[in-house]
């Protein structure tokens, strides 16, 4: 019966970005968390929990931000928590070395009412870089208790946990009364024209401010959040207004907080209530706050000055790009092939359990549906972990905010910001991961269009395809040239594809690119190791659970129908296997039987109907037929070409297929191919995931669309000016 | 004068931002308001600059800091 005796506390962790706020939580909390994302925004969400004897501390993580404002999802989601789930206590976490500009979140969260322990982080940094802080003193001030902690050394948590529990179990933050009296210092006296609220000093925003904060709260029912509910209305926050049902009420507080800003000192109308809070804080930390040492070039600034040159900066980021790609795919591939010779010694296995020679379409659901499907997807999976251990380690360090300052210089140039750079250079690896990387990027529209374009970063499914047509069409020493060129075509077509966008469909100024550079830190290993695995276990479930549905299905649409025996197989359906009209009964090579079936399926089917738009473009049926097993993924076009062609099981190095394919296509025709399948409907991982992240299935379907019809477009240009270049013949 | 113009190294102190409501609540946030003390940490004549503005490093496009106002000297 310990359950019904344990007492559950509700524990929001709050701060700003690099605060080290998630190293605090991933302590407490251990590998207990689970990731999720709230409904309809993509702001990453994290819940764990603690016990200690009867008490069970319930943790979430709220996404990093400056401030409560309405300005972007991550506030919006963290001012929703805190509004509507009223968490029993918060937890703010502020970096000790930057307590100035860390605290002005933290009168935003005292405003809002509830129970506050605060936590001055790193401050084994801020200590040896000079900075003496009172913590008593700041506690009695505030009227809040504060834990000094070092968050990636485990220090200071205990401390923590037993604060919240205090907190929880009396219900407020707050010392008695007397107790501040008592304690009141002369530094203390010095802010006594602070409005002492409940206990302890709450930020006054002088006369003007407050008299309009008084008419606005008169029109507003009491309750909880009342005060920061007053403040932002007077800021004139949207949200916060719309949440206000009359009408009449809602007029009548616009027009208040515009009379304020009209009365406010000019330029400043926006920012007079931010200035207040500032004040407050000079005034709090006064006496608080002490430096030791004056502030000279840290250690950061020194390192900066190599990894931010003008001219060191970029062959700095590329090397270390270098190393990241060799890291994920040099030691990601050999795990990944024996994870592939896994999967088909398990399809092995399986197929073993039904009588040779014989057929079954369970057999075959299993063993070419759900282990190809899903074998297809989990292959990739240590290439996946290895490049999310490189971007923790690239975010964990501080340098990837560096990487984003290097790269604004050129894409500047295509209208997005440094940061946009980040995404795309991951999706030469796998598209997947890089559009959840886009997370990082704060304007919407810069996201929708990286997220747009990503596709056309030539992805590591892909290669199989090249791997397969440039021996197949090119004598060697073009090989690499063409290579080069399909993957340049991608890097092109992505940059062209932003400016277009961005002039088109997301016109409008440019978002104000504004950052913080973090000072370098060294990560923890297990906060890179419990980073990298959430995010790998993310994809794991949801491209797996999605690839598995459409693996079954694709593998339905090219196994049925199956065609009867009197089937009459048209003449010259394949001249190269199939010379005169047979029937399907009559066909004996497993091969031509199973070219037959494709050609009679659904699949098949399609790729017929789908000849005529693609025959502009030099493809035939065949291609057609093998591009529908594109969709599922990439590289699933080699084995269906295979089986198109009757060649039965191929991969990219069957020199049978190729020679096939080098008698019936021109190298122009092979080049088109590899330009279309680069450009055209990304896979079918993509598009959920695009849907996922989009937060809408509009996104995905004018991505892939688009992309479809640039595909054409492309192609039918490279077909026919090759053709009238000479370059159609064999 | 604007901040797109103030050399490495120098001391300056905000005036005015030229943008919305929007711009300047965030800016205000990350310590960028009037009457804040900036250094100019990093102009390399072209891409972003980098700022130090309470005790925080932040990097600002250019286009950005040519719309921040300041004023040479200190507050």
């Amino acid at each position: 019966m310990t359950d019904t005796l344990e007492k559950t506390i509700t524990v929001a962790v709050a701060g700003n970005p690099n605060s080290g706020k998630t190293t605090i939580f991933n302590r407490l909390t251990g590998a207990r968390q689970h990731v999720g994302n709230y409904p309809g925004v993509t702001v990453e969400w994290k819940e764990g929990s603690v016990r200690r004897g009867d008490w069970r501390l319930k943790l979430y993580d709220l996404p990093g931000t400056y401030s409560l404002t309405a300005f972007s999802d991550e506030e919006l989601v963290a001012r929703d928590f805190l509004l509507n789930h009223r968490p029993d206590v918060v937890v703010d976490v502020v970096d000790a070395s930057n307590l100035e500009r860390n605290l002005f979140l933290t009168t935003e969260l005292l405003e809002i009412g509830l129970p506050v322990v605060l936590v001055l982080n790193m401050s084994d940094v801020a200590r040896d870089s000079g900075h003496r802080i009172d913590t008593h003193l700041l506690a009695r001030r505030l009227g809040v208790p504060v834990v000094a902690a070092v968050g990636n050394k485990g220090q200071g948590l205990e401390d923590l946990i037993e604060a919240v529990t205090e907190v929880a179990i009396s219900g407020t933050s707050l010392p008695g009364p007397a107790d501040l009296c008592r304690e009141a210092g002369p530094a203390t006296e010095a802010l006594a024209h602070l409005s002492t609220h409940s206990g302890g000093l709450r930020p006054d925003y002088g006369p003007v401010a407050e008299r309009h904060l008084k008419r606005i709260a008169a029109l507003l029912p009491t309750g909880e959040s009342a005060r920061w509910r007053t403040i932002k209305l007077l800021e004139r926050d949207n949200a916060v207004l719309e949440e206000i049902p009359d009408p009449e009420v809602r007029r009548e507080i616009l027009h208040i907080a515009e009379e304020f800003a009209g009365q406010a000192d000019k330029g400043a109308t926006d920012t007079v209530l931010a200035a207040s809070r500032y004040e407050f804080i000079t005034k709090l930390c006064d006496g608080v706050l002490r430096r030791d040492k004056q502030d000279g070039p840290s250690v950061s600034d020194r390192i900066d000055r190599w990894t931010m040159h003008p001219v060191w900066g970029v062959p700095i980021f590329l090397g270390l790009m270098y190393g990241v790609f060799t890291l994920t795919f040099g030691l990601g591939n050999p795990v990944m092939d024996l994870l592939d010779r896994g999967f088909t010694a398990l399809g092995g296995l399986i197929s073993g359990l039904w009588p040779a020679g014989g057929t079954s379409p369970l057999r075959s659901l299993l063993v070419d549906g759900v282990i190809g499907g899903v074998g297809g997807v989990v292959v990739f999976v240590p290439n996946i972990v290895l490049l999310f251990l490189a971007i923790a380690v690239l975010e964990g360090t501080g340098y990837m905010a560096r990487a984003a300052f290097v790269m604004d210089r050129f894409m500047s140039k295509v209208g997005l910001h440094g940061k946009s750079f980040i995404p795309l250079l991951i999706g030469f690896g796998c598209t997947v991961p890089a559009i959840m990387a886009t997370r990082t990027l704060e304007s919407r529209r810069d996201r929708l269009i990286t997220i747009m374009v990503l596709p056309l970063m030539s992805c590591g499914a892909r290669l199989p395809i090249y791997a397969l047509m440039i021996p197949a069409f090119f004598p060697s020493h073009l090989q690499g040239p063409v290579l080069w060129i399909i993957y340049v075509t991608g890097i092109v077509l992505a940059l062209v594809g932003a400016r277009l966008l961005r002039a088109t469909l997301f016109k409008g100024e440019n978002t104000p690119f504004v950052m913080e550079l973090p000072p370098y830190r060294l990560p923890t290993v297990d906060s890179l190791l419990v980073q990298m695995w959430t995010r790998a276990w993310l994809y794991v479930k949801k491209a797996g659970t999605v690839i598995l549905g459409a693996a079954i299905i694709l593998w339905f649409l090219t196994v049925y129908p199956k065609p009867p025996a009197d089937y009459v197989v048209p003449a010259g359906f394949d001249k190269t296997t199939i010379s005169s009209e047979t029937q399907f009964s009559q066909l004996q090579d497993p091969a031509q039987i199973q070219s037959a079936e494709l050609s009679y399926s659904i699949a098949g089917r399609v790729g017929r109907v789908l000849e005529t738009v693609l025959r502009p473009l030099g493809f035939d049926w065949r291609i057609g037929t093998a591009l529908v097993g594109a969709v599922a993924a990439k590289e699933v076009f080699v084995a269906q070409m295979g089986i198109v062609f009757a060649v039965g099981e191929v991969d990219e190095t069957s020199d049978v297929l190729r020679h096939r394919l080098r008698e019936r296509y021109a190298p122009l025709v092979g080049f088109c191919i590899m330009l279309f399948t680069l450009i055209s409907t990304p896979c079918i991982a993509t598009f959920a995931i695009t849907r996922q992240e989009t937060g809408s299935l509009k996104w995905a379907i004018a991505q892939n669309l688009g992309l479809t019809l640039l595909a054409w477009v492309v192609t039918f240009i490279a077909f026919h000016g090759g053709t009238m270049l000479g370059l159609g013949g064999t | 004068m604007p901040l797109s113009q103030v050399q490495e190294g120098a001391r300056t102190v905000l005036k005015a931002i030229d943008g919305g409501h929007e711009l300047r609540g965030r800016l205000a946030a990350l310590g960028l308001l009037p009457g804040t003390e900036l250094e100019v940490i990093r102009n390399s004549g072209h891409g972003p600059f980098v700022i130090a503005v309470k005790g925080s490093r932040v990097v600002i496009g250019r286009g950005m800091a040519s719309r921040i106002e300041v004023e040479l000297g200190q507050p």
